[in-house]
Parts: C-alpha cells; sequence; structure tokens
C-alpha cells in the first residue's frame, strides 16, 4: 500500500481485499476487542454518563448553532494573545499557508503532532513538494510514516500492525530518516517504544518548526487543546520556535468551562483511560516561554457544506475519539484502509460523503453503504451522533443523486417494483403465488434440505450469487401466511379486513 | 371498552418465506386469549426501502401500512426490526413526503407497533406462555430488537420460563450477525465473515437451536450455518414460545378460543 489513498475502489471492492488479509483480521480483532472492553469498564465507572453524554452533545450543538459568532471571538481572542490567525476554504489554502510559514524560517524540516486535519488536507505530501519533511512524532504515525503506509484508524493509526510488523519497520526504515534502530531490536513493546524514544527526540530537539492540530478551541480566551498519550505533541508544542496550528472550524467551544465535560468524555472513550496522560493547552504567545510564533489556520474543508445538512450536521460535533471504529463489526473485519480515507469506521461512513458531497465519486458514495445499520456505533458515541440515522440519511443522498440518471441502476428498478407490490396488497398477494409456485418447483429439483427438514432454493445465478454463494436460502413455502388466512381462518371469521369495513 | 382490539403485522419476510412464523404468533396469541386479527390490506413496513436510501418509494408503503393498521389499540408484530422501522423511520418517510395527513396517521399508529415480547410482557403482563420445548437453545438478541427498541432481557425471561428448554449464553451475543437488510448482497463478502463469526460462536454453545426475535437475521445466519452442515437449526421466538406438548410445531389451531390474559386487560381498562 503506497502513501495515498487517491483512486481508492470503492468499499466493497476494497473490504473484499482486507477480508483476505488474514493478519490484518487477527490483528484487528485483538486490538479493537481490547480497547472496546478496557471502555466499557471505565465507562461504566461513571454513574451519570449518560447526562455526560447529553451535556456533550448540546453543548456541541450549541457551539454548531452560532458557530460564525464563536470562530470571530476566537479570532479576535488570538490575535489579542500574540497569535495570527489564517482562514483556509479548502486543502489547498491550508497546505500553502502552513509551507509558506516554514519557508518564511528557512526551515527543511518540521515536526508534527498527531492531527487529524493535517491529515485529511494531505500536509506532509504538500510540504514534501515544497522540499520540507514533515516527520510524524506520535507512536502510531511514526510506524505508518516509516512503513509508507497509510493511517486505518483515527487514534491508533498502525492498528492494523503487529509488533512483529513494527520491528521490522523500524530496522528496515528508520536509518533513512534519521537514527537508526539499535541492530538487537527485539519485538519487546518497551524496546521498540524506546527506539523510537531515541529517534524522535534528535528530531524534536533539531526542529525549528513544529506542525499540530487541536482537539479544542476555546472562542473566550483564544486557546487551544492538545490531548494526548505519550508526551511528544508536549515536545512539538513546546521546544520549536514556531508553531502552526491546523484546526477544523468544528472544534471551537464558546467558554473555558465547556471543556470539563469534553474532557471526561474523550479519554474514556478514545484509550479507555479515566484521563488522558498529557493535556497540553496554549493561548497565543508566552514570552520566554515555549513558541514565540504562533499561527493558527482555521479550516473549512466541506465542514460549512456539512453544517449546511440539516440531519448530517450531527457528524461535526465528534470529537474523534475513535470509540465507534473500535465497536463497529464492520470495521473490526476490514480494517480502516478499505473505507479510503484518514476517516475510517462508521464516522468516516458520515463524515467523508459530507465534507465531500455526494453522488459524484462513487467512492465515497459506497461508504453510507458501508454498514449493517446495528446501531453499535450510536450506543458508544459521546456526543450521541445517531449514526445510523446519519447514514440512512446519506444513502437517500446519494439516490437522490442518481434520480436522473438515463439509464436507471438494477436496484433502483427493483426498489420501484417492491414499492409498486408493497403499495397494495392485492399486488402482493400475486407476487407471493408466483414465488409459491417457484418453492414447488424449488421442492421437485432441490437436492438441499436446510437443519430442520425444510428445502433450500439452491444456488441461484445472477444478483441472487451474492446471496447464495456463501448461503443456503430456504425455498419460498408453497402458501403465503396471507393465502393460509384466507383459506383457513377467514371462512370461520365471516370478515374479509379484520372487521374493519364497516367502520370506513 | 370494548375488547383490545390486536392486529398482527406480519411482515412480508414472514409472509412470503416463513409463513410458520406468523401461524405461531396467532396460535401464542389465542392460547393467551388474544383475538388476534389479520389486516388483510397490511404488506410491509418500507423498511427495505427506507434503509436503501429510496425514500420517496416508501411514501405509498407507509401510506399502506397505516391504512391498513388504523383503529386497532395494539399492532403486534414478530420483528424486531420491523417494528423499529413503524416507530422511528415511518415519520421521516411522512416528513419528507411533506404530508400533514401521512404525518398524522404515523403519530396514531407508531406508538402501538409492538414486537412480540414487548406486547407479550409489557402489555399482556406475561412471561410464562405455558410453552413446552425440549431442547437446548441459544438466544441471539438482533440489533434493532437490542438496539433501536431496547426489548432487555423480555425475550430470555419468556424463553426461561418455558418447560423442558436449556438455554445457553451465545459468546459475543451482541455483535451484529452481518445480516442488515441490502447490506447482505451489497456488502457480501462483509455480511459473510460477521455472519461467519456468529455461526462460529453459535456453534460454540452447543446448542441444537438458534433463537431470534428476526427471521431475517435468522435467514442469513441459519444460511451460514446450513452451508456448513453445523447441525443447528434456526427457529424462530415465536414458534418455541407457541409449542406445546401437544402441538410440538406450534401452528395456529383453526378456532379461537376465549380466554384469559387480554380479556382481563380489557376489562380493567373499560
Amino acid at each position: 500500500m503506497s502513501g495515498t489513498f487517491v483512486g481508492m475502489p470503492a468499499f466493497p471492492t476494497a473490504a473484499r481485499g482486507a477480508l483476505a488479509d488474514t493478519q490484518l483480521r487477527h490483528n484487528l480483532a485483538h486490538a479493537t476487542h481490547t480497547i472496546r472492553d478496557k471502555r466499557a469498564r471505565v465507562v461504566a465507572e461513571v454513574e451519570d454518563w449518560e447526562d455526560l453524554r447529553l451535556t456533550g452533545a448540546a453543548l456541541k450543538e450549541s457551539a454548531l448553532r452560532d458557530l460564525d459568532r464563536h470562530l470571530v471571538d476566537l479570532e479576535g481572542a488570538l490575535t489579542a494573545r500574540g497569535a495570527t490567525v489564517h482562514w483556509a476554504r479548502d486543502a489547498a489554502e491550508a497546505c500553502a499557508i502552513v509551507a509558506e510559514v516554514a519557508r518564511a524560517h528557512d526551515a527543511d524540516e518540521v515536526v508534527k503532532v498527531k492531527s487529524m486535519a493535517t491529515q485529511e488536507i494531505g500536509l506532509n505530501e504538500a510540504l514534501a513538494e515544497q522540499g520540507i519533511a514533515a516527520w510524524e512524532t506520535d507512536l502510531a504515525e511514526l510506524i505508518v510514516q516509516l512503513g509508507e503506509d497509510l493511517p486505518s484508524h483515527i487514534l491508533v493509526p498502525a492498528i492494523h500492525r503487529n509488533r512483529a510488523e513494527i520491528r521490522e519497520i523500524f530496522r528496515d526504515k528508520m536509518s533513512a530518516a534519521g537514527r537508526a534502530a539499535p541492530d538487537d531490536l527485539t519485538d519487546d513493546p518497551a524496546m521498540l517504544a524506546g527506539a523510537a524514544r531515541l529517534h524522535l527526540r534528535e528530531k524534536f530537539l533539531r526542529a525549528r518548526v513544529a506542525v499540530s492540530g487541536a482537539n479544542f478551541a476555546v472562542a473566550e480566551t483564544g486557546t487551544l487543546v492538545v490531548v494526548e498519550s505519550e508526551g511528544n505533541g508536549r515536545m512539538c508544542l513546546t521546544l520549536p520556535d514556531v508553531l502552526v496550528s491546523v484546526v477544523g472550524i468544528e472544534k471551537v467551544v464558546p467558554t473555558w468551562a465547556d471543556l470539563d465535560a469534553f474532557l471526561r468524555l474523550l479519554p474514556r472513550s478514545s484509550t479507555g483511560e479515566r484521563m488522558n496522560p498529557y493535556t497540553s493547552t496554549w493561548s497565543g504567545v508566552t514570552p520566554g516561554d515555549g513558541p514565540q510564533e504562533v499561527h493558527v489556520v482555521l479550516l473549512d474543508n466541506g465542514r460549512t457544506r456539512a453544517l449546511a445538512d440539516s440531519v448530517g450536521r450531527q457528524a461535526l460535533r465528534c470529537i474523534r475519539c475513535s470509540a465507534c471504529l473500535n465497536v463497529c463489526p464492520v470495521y473490526e473485519r476490514v480494517g480502516g484502509h478499505a473505507y479510503g480515507s484518514v476517516y475510517p469506521g462508521p464516522i468516516g461512513a458520515i463524515l467523508n460523503p459530507l465534507l465531500r458531497g455526494t453522488g459524484e465519486d462513487p467512492q465515497v458514495d459506497s461508504l453510507p453503504y458501508a454498514s449493517s445499520l446495528c446501531g453499535a456505533c450510536f450506543e458508544v458515541c459521546p456526543v450521541r451522533i445517531d449514526i445510523p440515522e446519519v447514514l440512512v440519511h446519506l444513502r437517500s443522498k446519494v439516490v437522490d443523486g442518481h434520480r436522473g440518471d438515463r439509464v436507471p441502476k438494477a436496484e433502483a428498478v427493483a426498489m420501484k417494483g417492491a414499492a409498486y407490490a408493497f403499495s397494495d396488497s392485492r399486488r402482493l398477494a400475486l407476487a407471493e403465488k408466483a414465488s409459491g409456485l417457484a418453492g414447488r418447483l424449488f421442492g421437485r429439483l432441490g437436492r438441499t434440505t436446510l437443519p430442520g427438514g425444510r428445502a433450500a432454493a439452491g444456488r441461484i445465478p445472477g444478483p441472487g450469487a451474492a446471496w447464495t454463494g456463501a448461503r443456503d436460502l430456504p425455498a419460498p413455502p408453497r402458501e403465503s401466511f396471507r393465502a393460509w388466512w384466507k383459506r383457513t381462518q377467514e371462512a370461520t371469521r365471516g370478515t374479509t379486513d379484520g372487521g374493519r369495513e364497516d367502520e370506513r | 371498552m370494548d375488547r383490545m382490539r390486536v392486529a398482527l403485522m406480519v411482515t412480508c419476510v414472514n409472509d412470503a418465506m416463513f409463513p410458520d412464523t406468523g401461524k405461531a404468533v396467532v396460535s401464542l396469541l389465542r392460547r393467551l386469549g388474544v383475538d388476534v386479527e389479520f389486516p388483510q390490506a397490511q404488506t410491509c413496513c418500507a423498511q427495505p426501502m427506507v434503509n436503501t436510501g429510496y425514500l420517496d418509494e416508501a411514501v405509498p408503503v407507509v401510506r399502506t401500512f397505516v391504512d391498513a393498521f388504523a383503529g386497532y389499540d395494539a399492532v403486534v408484530t414478530p420483528s424486531g426490526s420491523c417494528a423499529g422501522s413503524a416507530r422511528h423511520q415511518h415519520s421521516i418517510v411522512a416528513r419528507r413526503a411533506g404530508d400533514r395527513k401521512l404525518e398524522a396517521a404515523v403519530a396514531e399508529t407508531s406508538p402501538k407497533v409492538f414486537e412480540l415480547s414487548e406486547f407479550l410482557v409489557d402489555v399482556l403482563g406475561v412471561t410464562d406462555v405455558d410453552a413446552y420445548f425440549p431442547h437446548r437453545v441459544t438466544y441471539h438478541p438482533t440489533c434493532h430488537s437490542l438496539r433501536m427498541l431496547g426489548v432487555g432481557d423480555r425475550p430470555r425471561r419468556l424463553l426461561e420460563a418455558v418447560r423442558g428448554i436449556r438455554l445457553t449464553d451465545l459468546p459475543g451475543a451482541e455483535e451484529c450477525c452481518g445480516f442488515g437488510g441490502t447490506f447482505a448482497v451489497k456488502n457480501a463478502d462483509t455480511s459473510v465473515a460477521m455472519g461467519a463469526d456468529k455461526a462460529r460462536h453459535v456453534r460454540e454453545t452447543g446448542a441444537e437451536v438458534l433463537v431470534a426475535g428476526d427471521n431475517s437475521c435468522l435467514m442469513h445466519i441459519g444460511g451460514v450455518l446450513s452451508r456448513q452442515q453445523a447441525g443447528v437449526r434456526v427457529m424462530h421466538l415465536a414458534e418455541i414460545l407457541a409449542a406445546t406438548e401437544d402441538s410440538p410445531s406450534g401452528h395456529a389451531p383453526a378456532t379461537s378460543p376465549a380466554t384469559t390474559p387480554a380479556e382481563q386487560i380489557a376489562g380493567e381498562r373499560a
């Protein structure tokens, strides 16, 4: 896998490849269940968890309702505290701003705090084009970067790798990027972390420009917040002279007090910790302490498009905890790459179409269908994003986007046919009569018997093969329930419609 | 008030593919004294259209639904998924159609729709339905009954009261089986991967019968188990609850008796 999601096939095709990767299946099943169980344990400790979720959702909802005002307040507070605020409509504008800052300091490298926004805009690739190396310093991001791989999880981007694979990546690739891994490197987690620590330490001490995202941006005080586990973020945020933070506009919260709920919701939901090890906050420039030049890039890149969608806008509440990924039965089996985006899993299945629009790219349009609608994601979401509701809504947008097609899809024809039959019970009865006849035929010709004794339909060609390729299908019964009722019950009851005829 | 008027919403899948489940509900409810009716104008809850994104196509189907079930005190269905569709999705369809009359009709019908275990435990107030089923059984809580409706332990309590049953816990019970409606064919590979894990868990229990409240999910898991020649059959909850020593298959008798719980409730309400 190379370092780009561009040109990825639609989800069903990408998933087929991932499902065949036995190591991936094994690594993911282990990792997702471990984090899932850990989250469940620490969430169960909080008596008022549901109230906390409601609070988190309400705070984000109200912040989004007056987003314009809060953003202007944020800009004012940041500027007053010595930061420079930039506004970026899209990825290209945001990348150009970061590159310009680096160039102004003649930097040929930057160190990076783990950040989804910079992944989303493809910052590393954009900087590389300008001859600027962007070094990921989060351990998992480092593994992905050294392995010339792609992230497959929001929180644990190298979740698809196990420690043997990580050892091989460090052994083979570290030397080209800086300090080499020790010769006697084993797959012991402490030793792997030690090798990464020494490798990264060089970069922290050398770099003059750092790039980060932010988990939250407090409008009232002009404070950015980064929540992390490893301390690499703290290094980036304090050691270099120049700091550029790329922040999605939906990260804004009105007041400092609003952080209370989120700093309790986020760690338990994401890493399954009661409190995350490092919470860094900074407000502009503090003379003589930390970076002396601070830039904040406020990024739209499709967020206002999502905000305009009355059902979909709840996705902007997302605090990137990835609880929905860890609990998702689809994600657990196919992993993150199949979603073709830095945002995989259930949240990715709604966020990508919301940010990028539906009806144009078949890959994006395949994402809302990458779910069995089991609802596990909604149940764990700390800000109560009703992901199944948004998935169904986006499916309707995908369908509506193709209503004008000159040649309708077979599925559209089938759905129109079903709607026709389901709009009148007499039509449905006719269809069931036909399926009953088919059932008789299967009964006579079929060779398969289901456990319990019922005849199976056998293997069906064409679209039906998607079912019968791996699953038996019962042969249709000779008589539908409706026909049975009419034959055996109606006569004894003497009414045709449950006694309703006289009430009409 | 007259006696409670109860309609069976059999669902399109049961109507066309699993009529025995419908017959079992009729048999069971009559045994409990409910004179259940089958409004023959009913077709489908429209969930296949809604969940695939065809909301315009769902409008006439929802209209058929509310017309068929208007005027009943309760609508009972042997499907958590279809009950969820009626309770949570019909209003979305009606709103989108911009049809105020339909919205009002949906608001009237939706809250009266009960999944079978909800109706038995909450409305009739029974958990022991006097069933007899001497087999080793494991129960899979389907996603929509579990997470959309929140039926909780109602099906389990009903099963525990069945005479002769040996109920074993299903590992990873709350994980989705991978059916997911059109997901099962649109993303067949992923669906089957999920189904294979569910089937493995079912086999681990050593059960002879897998029971659930949705035949669509059972068709999927049962299809995988059958292809594996696993020696496990699938049965709808209604069929186990309907089974007695005299009628192990649980199918409906031809006539309706006139007995207890429903009449009592009607009496209390009056």
